[in-house]
């Protein structure tokens, strides 16, 4: 068991015949299950051609009627990355994972308000993707650095995610799953989304969960852990040094509304018996001193 | 909700936000934007009328407060109010102790304000949706009433298939206290702002004050907006609209080599490849008792160039004590980084100690080649090394 991917997942790669498309399809397809899983590509006016043997089709809906792929990965550039997906919303594609860098803010208001009422879960933009080790990697981490265990991963973060995953490992916890939310301001799924997830799934033990300052949502999760979570949470939260009011890259990691701030999340975290850590060196540790009891 | 500034927004200054608001039908005091004393009084002879005010041009906040706003009651004190404001260093709860330095004027007709009021728009990132927020407190920082007097800032999630109703639009205007005799006008100011936000990707957007004048008229006579910079390619008219005298030089600098960099106080120069590791080197530099000179985020495609001219920003920083290089390679391979550093370290002059701390893919090459570089190398073995390491380093010197 995982959440959200595993080895029988069927994937439709948008965006796959541009530069970053192909290097990532590539390296997923040589990951684990990858030949098995991507199935499919999907560039408009390029049907009938292919890459590294997977089939290319006009449309996200020609892709999920011949293939039977249920989740979409999107490699599409910043200006069409919203109707990207958009269109895999309207085909019905059950979970969207969006890598792309960049969208407009108020392309993503835009989709996400037409998303409400639909079943289809998204996850990013501008994420890393997830994993489940030893079966499926659909996105831009780096494979090897995963094992297969019982550790959950969360995070808003890319190299940060790297850097849990990397710590675990060499503990020698390995992961259920490891899922990149993202760290756009308007986005898909939240930790919050995922928690529930991974305290669903059998095979996961424990969770780590990486945030960063900005917005409220490591909040909103820390809330439900209180009173819903069966399993250990460990959590760290990047940019206490972060000056207010700048922006480190991710458009989310804006302290707003007297909340977001790093020490504030912290806070709250702790409050409600989560793990954390104020260093991003412990990570690893931390879960291994609850582990060991 | 507090609003807050954004770096990597795009800001314009004032009287162009006021230029944007104009074409879509919110009223503005009429004005003009001068560079120099006479062009100032060339102004103010052209708006006519007995007063005008003489109002500091510069991307930061309380300007009237520092002194950068002057209400002018004759031609001398036109000339003297921009003579004395251009060139000014002004100082601002937004602008750091060194302030900015005056280059813009804007000249313009005077108000009779009865009533000032705040309106401001943000995206608020839990609803996913563009927040308007009105206040009767207008004319104060919004985020004092925020503190202390909450329920007096009225807040409407917009539907953006809808955009703002009159509904929606007539509700929070009277919940403010504006007199129906301007109810019209209102209108036109908050679903003319609402329409700006949404056709020019903005992120935030202010009007404070919103007045009503004596004669019962509703006026923008103070507009702010910043931009999505992921938006800028379809804007080419709001790209024009920069000021690079505004800019910090060294993110201007960084920014052409699509480096994410922002200048912060301390001593110790980070180079990092992702945002979210790029602060959390920073916060763990600060745990082992260090201070960050910067944040830099190199991006996932950094090679040989970028990582040179990454040492080059750093370097350029007079406080600089040390830099610490940390990777974490994934997509980016350690070996390529090695050589980056190497060859950066050869051509910039270092005159700092050095720690790198790599991991991820080709970590052992990466190693082997920054060993058998000959450079005076700091090795780190994982982040908690780095920090103490270039903590250590830092004092030394």
């Amino acid at each position: 068991m995982s959440i959200l991917i595993n080895k029988n997942t069927r994937v439709m790669t948008q965006g796959m015949t541009g530069k970053v498309g192909q290097f990532h399809t590539l390296h997923c397809k040589n990951y684990a299950n990858g030949a098995n899983c991507f199935v499919a590509g999907v560039t408009p006016g390029k049907a009938g051609q292919s890459y590294e043997g997977i089939p290319i089709y006009n449309t996200v809906a020609d892709a999920r009627a011949q293939t039977g792929a249920t989740v979409s990965v999107i490699y599409v550039p910043p200006p069409y990355a919203a109707a990207a997906i958009d269109e895999a919303v309207e085909a019905g594609i059950e979970l969207v994972i969006c890598i792309t860098e960049g969208i407009p803010v108020h392309d993503m208001l835009r989709t996400r308000y037409k998303m409400q009422g639909k079943n289809t879960l998204l996850i990013g933009p501008n994420c890393p993707g997830l994993i489940t080790p030893d079966e499926i990697k659909i996105g831009i981490m780096p494979g090897h650095i995963h094992r297969k265990g019982r550790i959950g991963v969360v995070s808003r973060s890319g190299t940060l995610t790297y850097e849990a995953v990397g710590q675990l490992s060499a503990l020698g916890y390995g992961q259920s799953s490891c899922v990149g939310i993202g760290g756009d301001p308007i986005n898909g799924m939240k930790h919050l989304d995922v928690m529930k997830l991974f305290n669903d799934d059998a095979d996961t033990d424990a969770v780590v969960m990486v945030g960063e300052i900005g917005g409220s949502d490591e909040e909103e999760c820390a809330r439900w852990i209180k009173d819903n979570m069966k399993k250990p949470v460990v959590g760290f939260i990047a940019g206490i040094t972060a000056p207010p009011g700048k922006r480190m890259g991710h458009a989310g990691a804006i302290i707003s509304g007297g909340q977001g701030g790093a020490e504030d999340k912290l806070a709250v975290m702790e409050e409600c018996g989560i793990h954390i850590t104020r260093n991003p060196a412990e990570m690893g540790r931390v879960m291994q001193k609850i582990l060991k009891g | 909700m507090r609003v807050n500034e954004a770096r990597s927004n795009m800001k314009i200054h004032e009287y162009q936000a006021k230029e944007i608001l104009r074409q879509y039908g919110v009223p503005t005091p009429r004005g003009v934007a001068c560079f120099s004393v006479a062009e100032a009084e060339a102004a103010a002879r052209e708006l006519g009328g007995a007063v005008w005010v003489v109002k500091a041009q510069i991307h930061a906040g309380g300007r009237g407060k520092g002194g950068g706003v002057k209400v002018a009651r004759s031609m001398q004190e036109v000339r003297d109010y921009a003579a004395q404001i251009l060139g000014m260093q002004l100082v601002t709860h937004q602008t750091g102790p060194q302030g900015q330095t005056v280059r813009r004027l804007l000249i313009e007709e005077g108000a009779q304000i009865a009533k000032e009021y705040y309106v401001g728009m943000v995206i608020d990132r839990s609803r996913q949706r563009v927040a308007l927020m009105v206040s009767s407190e207008g004319g104060m920082d919004i985020e004092e009433v925020a503190a202390h007097s909450p329920e007096k800032i009225h807040k409407v999630w917009i539907d953006p298939l809808a955009g703002l109703t009159d509904a929606d639009s007539d509700s929070i205007a009277r919940l403010i206290g504006i007199p129906d005799a301007a109810l019209v006008q209102a209108h036109a100011c908050l679903q003319g702002l609402y329409r700006a936000f949404v056709e020019k990707d903005a992120m935030l957007a202010e009007i404070n004050p919103l007045v009503l004048t004596a004669d019962q008229r509703v006026v923008a006579l103070d507009a702010k907006i910043n931009f999505d910079s992921n938006a800028l390619f379809r804007h080419p008219e709001i790209v024009a609209l920069r000021d690079l005298d505004e800019e910090d030089p060294a993110e201007v600098e960084a920014s052409k080599f699509d480096l994410s960099y922002i200048s912060l106080d301390g001593d110790i120069g980070c180079l990092v490849n992702g945002a979210g590791l790029a602060m959390a080197t920073m916060d763990i530099i600060k745990l082992y008792g260090g201070s960050p000179a910067n944040f830099l985020d190199v991006g996932g495609g950094a090679n040989k160039e970028k990582v040179t001219e990454a040492f080059k920003l750093m370097l350029k920083n007079p406080k600089l004590r040390a830099i610490l290089v940390n990777i974490f390679g994934g997509i980016m391979k350690c070996d390529v980084i090695a050589e980056g550093v190497v060859a950066a370290a050869r051509e910039v002059h270092l005159t700092v100690p050095l720690v790198v701390r790599l991991e991820g893919t080709n970590v052992d090459l990466g190693k082997k080649i920054l060993a058998e570089s000959g450079l005076p190398i700091i090795s780190a073995s994982d982040m908690a090394d780095a920090a103490e390491k270039v903590v250590a380093a830092a004092r030394k010197i």
